[in-house]
């Protein structure tokens, strides 16, 4: 099996363009987190063409809404969540520069075609392994929306946070490509 | 007529609700490891690797298995020679209060289905109360967590679909699902009952143990079968491809109506908790 690929935030073009589907990706830097609400608050501000409360260009957005951290730890458990909820905002975050995104599931072909576009990847992360995701973060703190709780957009500083390519610029989908591969019928 | 304290409820129900957050099953745990045999993609050896380190991780912090909860669902056998000092149903509440707030568990019940607010304690729970003999009581706590609930369906389908009917069904529901209920997934499956009972049985399928087969052969051979078509579907470990799509299926019963065929299935992810206690 290929190594693992090494990824550091913000991301460039370049970094995106050598992304495979299947590819088996740790990313380490700066992360934002975001889910169903603070989505769709970032899309009304975006859709009226006003400044966002973050830098999203070449930024990786993780789709999570943790568990409450135990004392002494930085966070909770913190999985991923299931994507497609934040698919009728994503197109317009991805036209501003957003890179990557982490979640589980398939995205909608709207989705798709803008990761084509405007060349950004979506990562999948394993579902219902919080625990070990959550070791891989080092720090979290709230930039945005701090009255929407659990949902709030933080920043993640992440070390070696294991992820998969499921989506490339290049049209590629491992949901597609691997029910295809592995359906006996 | 026995007498039980409030508290001994409410303590072993906070105990309960942590418990099962935080330890996966040996059966669950088990499944899992035999299905690495089974799996040539490198990826979906690589997920399922994860969830058992993950399972290692949660037990030996005492951190839950997933940020997702669930909902407290809870199976209650109360023994009719019985009862409990004050309100079973407020004992329960209150240890669900306690274990979701000292367990450091994530609360995801909103108090109105529409117009939302968290309660901030997990609380209610969903409480299923089934009355038998003897001076015991049977608490098993299933948190549910919302992306594999979200795949479930029921159907009131025809007599004359027959267990065919049923089978498709169950398969076509698993398809539709994709990845979005964290495979590998344990399968539960009603047949028979009313509307509102199929579903109830559905969910009880999913308190068994992994390799629990129906006692009734005839049952156990679809459970077999069923599997054996899930896993054909290639969806595997988070829908990205391979062999393992489900652990097992489980199928209970019930008597129905000469006019009514009810079909259900729920979805339950690879954190397949339930925990239970006898007092």
């Amino acid at each position: 099996m290929p190594e693992e690929i090494k990824l550091t935030t913000p991301l460039s073009d370049q970094d995106i363009m050598k992304l495979k589907i299947g590819d088996r990706v740790l990313i380490s830097g700066k992360i934002l987190t975001g889910r169903d609400s603070a989505h769709k608050r970032l899309f009304e501000l975006a859709e009226k063409g006003e400044p966002l409360p973050i830098e999203i260009k070449g930024q990786i957005i993780y789709y999570v809404g943790p568990a409450p951290a135990k004392p002494g730890k930085v966070i909770g458990s913190a999985g991923p969540t299931t994507s497609y909820r934040m698919d009728p905002y994503t197109p317009l975050l991805l036209k501003l520069g957003l890179k990557g995104m982490i979640g589980k599931g398939q995205r909608g072909p709207e989705v798709r075609e803008a990761m084509k576009k405007f060349k950004a990847v979506y990562f999948a992360a394993t579902g219902g392994a919080g625990a070990l995701i959550a070791q891989c973060i080092k720090s979290a703190r709230i930039v945005a929306y701090e009255d929407l709780g659990p949902e709030a957009i933080r920043e993640l500083v992440v070390e070696d946070f294991p992820v998969i390519v499921a989506n490339d610029v290049y049209g590629g989908d491992l949901y597609d490509a691997g029910i295809e591969k592995f359906r006996r019928d | 007529m026995r007498e039980v304290d409030y508290n001994i409820i409410v303590d072993n129900v906070a105990r309960l609700c942590m418990e099962a957050n935080y330890y996966l099953g040996e059966d669950v745990i088990d499944g899992l490891k035999s299905s690495l045999k089974n799996e040539d993609s490198e990826i979906a050896k690589n997920i399922i690797n994860q969830i058992l380190r993950n399972a290692e991780i949660a037990r030996d912090e005492k951190v839950p298995l997933c940020q997702d909860c669930g909902f407290t669902v809870v199976f209650l056998e109360l023994g009719t020679e019985v009862r409990v000092k004050g309100s079973i149903t407020e004992a329960i509440n209150d240890g669900v209060r306690k274990g979701y707030t000292e367990g450091y568990l994530r609360k995801s019940i909103l108090a109105d289905p529409i117009r939302g607010g968290n309660t901030q304690d997990n609380t209610p729970a969903i409480i299923h109360t089934n009355f038998v003999p003897g001076d015991k009581i049977k608490i098993t706590i299933a948190p549910k967590g919302g992306g594999s609930e979200n795949m479930s369906a029921v159907k009131m389908g025809k007599p004359a679909d027959g267990i065919e009917g049923i089978k498709d069904f169950v398969v076509e529901q698993v398809i539709r699902a994709k990845a979005n209920p964290c495979p590998p997934i344990v399968v539960g499956v009603g047949i028979g009952g009313t509307f509102e009972y199929v579903t109830y049985l559905a969910k009880k399928a999913l308190l068994r143990n992994i390799g629990e087969r129906n006692p009734d052969p005839f049952y156990a051979e679809v459970e077999k079968e069923l599997l054996e078509r899930i896993n054909k579907t290639g969806i595997g470990p988070m829908g990205l491809g391979g062999r393992t799509t489900a652990l097992d299926v489980f199928i209970e019963v019930h008597p129905r109506h000469i006019a009514s065929f009810p079909a259900a299935v729920n979805i339950n992810c690879h954190s397949a908790r339930h925990k239970s206690v006898i007092i």
